[in-house]
């Protein structure tokens, strides 16, 4: 079943006056559970079709479709809730709020929910369990490692349960040890039935995933059809 | 976890920026309430003092006919002779709505008597009213008291060559001077003064007075009301108020206040600026942390609460701080103003404009940078990381 559906969906930038596209008309389709790869160089359109699925770039053109949902027919504040609800963030620098410690950057999403104090806690201690940091709580970003980053940035990115988790170069920042590490937890998310679509300029990162799609100036280029035989289309 | 713990968090985290804001409003608060604390001590005593400098409200004996002298000038013929005053009907005075306004009453009695061949003019008064309403007087030696005592004018000490401790008969009787009044420039330079009631035995006018001076004044209640309620209760007499004095004092007290609340206005403005420049300089710095808020489904009135939550906080606090300041400040000044007579009341209408002021202030200069933070486009944002 289709998680993701995007139908002939352009994106135009206005650059130094210049009218530039990302996204030409692209129509993909992503079955649920599935771990998508997205490859291409610099300027091929990655994190513009990362920000398209992710609710925070209206497209100039065309319907993004996750879960059913029309995104961009929905008004600001209720793409604001898609996001808390449907979506999971994983950014390349992690970007954990340097004033609160681990559980605190973990609850982050869930201040804005109605759960009571304690659930929160709970949740976001056992999310932090579940990547490997249960006695790092307590700890402020700059008192962990990078991989111990990236995986706080997971569990924040999970803790209200979204369908889909949007990963943006999530080892670029790591060496390589770490980086197997976080690769490893997103395939054992992924094992766990959990949709992923992750932006990369790593190779060896596609080993974990089960679709790749490459993209070049805006235009998908190469697709691999997932497990379950969906195909991608470049127009 | 909620928005008011993010926020204390961030104030914890950037405490730099929070002092200085809770500093730049505690400065602001401060001056304004220092000021309008001192201007409301020292305005209070300055009422209460000038209350008693001078008079503002005259009775005289009812004539029919206008007067024919001007600044002590006698024109024509016209000699008048008016009723004088039943001293026991000043008693009346007391009955008046606005009595307790009514800081002194000094009465006092007028007549020509004869010394060594010449015509000088005796006041009988009454000295501790007398004494404290004209404040201006300067005298070498002290103030009549009682029995047969007299105040001489600078121009009666020179024609007669008196000096102090000298005798001087009058009407058979010998009254010692006592004190000798340095040169006024006004008619009080012709004088001889004398208390009351022996004035009134030596000029044989025994239970009257020729005119009463009262200082009176308060801010609601119009001299012309009390002029009013005299004349009620004072048939027969004549009851004036001398305008000048009124509105010069009211002129006086109007002004320092204009004077402290243009000062208080300006910090206010100036604080405001502070806040609003502070907090958008907050909001581009936090940029990208904004960017995550949004991403992972913060709502605008989410950020928007966080900015303002952040701005009230430090607003009350900076209002707290600068309301004790204030103050503090007053206390410490007010030894060294006014003679340290002033004293300072607490206000708790001052306290609680001072703090929700500061509130308001810093809210309206944050809400700016605040809706600019709220409406951050997260992909906007999010592209500075």
């Amino acid at each position: 079943m289709s998680l993701i559906k995007l139908e002939q969906v352009t994106k135009h930038y206005i650059n130094g006056g210049d009218c530039v596209t990302a996204l030409h008309e692209m129509t993909l389709s992503v079955n649920e559970g599935t771990f998508l790869g997205v490859m291409g160089p610099s300027g091929s359109g990655k994190s513009t079709l990362l920000s398209v699925l992710g609710a925070l770039t209206n497209p100039s053109s065309g319907t993004v479709t996750i879960d059913g949902i029309d995104v961009y027919g929905l008004s600001q504040e209720k793409q604001a809730d898609f996001r808390r609800e449907y979506l999971g963030f994983i950014f390349q620098s992690h970007n954990l709020i340097s004033y609160l410690n681990a559980l605190e950057n973990v609850m982050l999403p869930l201040a804005v929910t109605k759960l009571s104090t304690a659930e929160k806690r709970q949740r976001a201690s056992s999310m932090l369990e579940r990547v490997g940091l249960p006695d790092r709580m307590l700890h402020l970003p700059q008192q962990l490692s990078g991989g111990e980053q990236e995986r706080v940035a997971i569990a924040r990115a999970l803790v209200n349960n979204p369908p889909l988790l949007l990963a943006d170069e999530p080892t670029g920042s790591l060496d390589s040890a770490t980086s197997q590490q976080v690769m490893n937890l997103l395939a054992e998310l992924h094992q766990g039935g959990q949709t992923i679509v992750m932006v990369t300029h790593n190779r060896e990162n596609l080993e974990w995933v089960d679709r790749t799609v490459s993209l070049r100036d805006g235009f998908i280029e190469k697709d691999t059809s997932d497990a379950s035989g969906t195909l991608a289309q470049a127009m | 976890m909620r928005l008011e713990n993010i926020v204390l968090h961030n104030l914890r985290r950037r405490k730099g920026r929070a002092i200085f804001l809770v500093i730049g409003l505690l400065i602001g608060v401060a001056t304004v309430v220092t000021l309008l604390s001192l201007t409301d001590a020292l305005g209070e005593n300055a009422q209460h003092e000038m209350e008693k400098f001078g008079a503002n409200i005259i009775l005289s004996p009812h004539s029919d006919q206008l007067a024919l002298n001007y600044g002590g000038l006698q024109l024509g013929g016209v000699s008048l002779v008016a009723e004088e005053i039943k001293q026991s009907s000043l008693v009346n005075i007391d009955s008046i709505p606005n009595r307790r306004n009514i800081a002194l009453i000094a009465p006092k009695v007028l007549g020509a008597i004869d010394v060594e061949g010449q015509r000088v003019m005796m006041m009988g008064v009454d000295p501790v009213a007398e004494f404290k309403l004209k404040r201006w007087w300067s005298i070498v030696g002290r103030p009549v008291q009682q029995g047969r005592e007299l105040v001489v004018g600078n121009a009666v000490a020179q024609r007669f060559n008196l000096a102090m401790g000298d005798t001087l008969k009058i009407t058979g009787q010998d009254f010692t001077v006592v004190g000798l009044l340095a040169k006024t420039g006004s008619q009080d330079d012709q004088l001889l003064i004398a208390p009351l009631s022996v004035a009134q035995e030596t000029l044989g006018k025994e239970g009257v007075v020729s005119m009463v001076e009262i200082a009176a004044l308060c801010h609601d209640c119009p001299v012309e009301d009390m002029v009013h309620q005299l004349q009620t209760v004072l048939p027969g007499v004549d009851v004036q108020a001398v305008q000048q004095v009124v509105k010069t004092r009211m002129h006086a007290l109007d002004q320092f206040r204009v004077f402290a609340w243009g000062v208080a206005v300006t910090v206010v403005i100036i604080g405001a600026l502070l806040v609003f420049v502070t907090m958008m300089g907050a909001i581009s710095e936090r940029t990208r942390e904004i960017g995550i808020f949004r991403a992972i489904g913060y709502r605008r009135r989410h950020v928007l609460h966080l900015v303002l939550m952040e701005a009230a906080i430090v607003s009350a606090l900076g209002g707290v701080l600068g309301y004790l300041s204030g103050v503090t400040a007053t206390l410490a000044a007010l030894p060294f103003l006014d003679g340290g007579k002033a004293t300072w009341q607490w206000n708790p209408t001052l306290a609680a404009t001072a703090v929700v002021a500061a509130v308001v202030v810093g809210l309206i200069a944050s809400l700016q940078p605040a809706l600019r933070a709220s409406r951050l486009e997260p992909s906007e944002a999010l592209r500075a990381l």
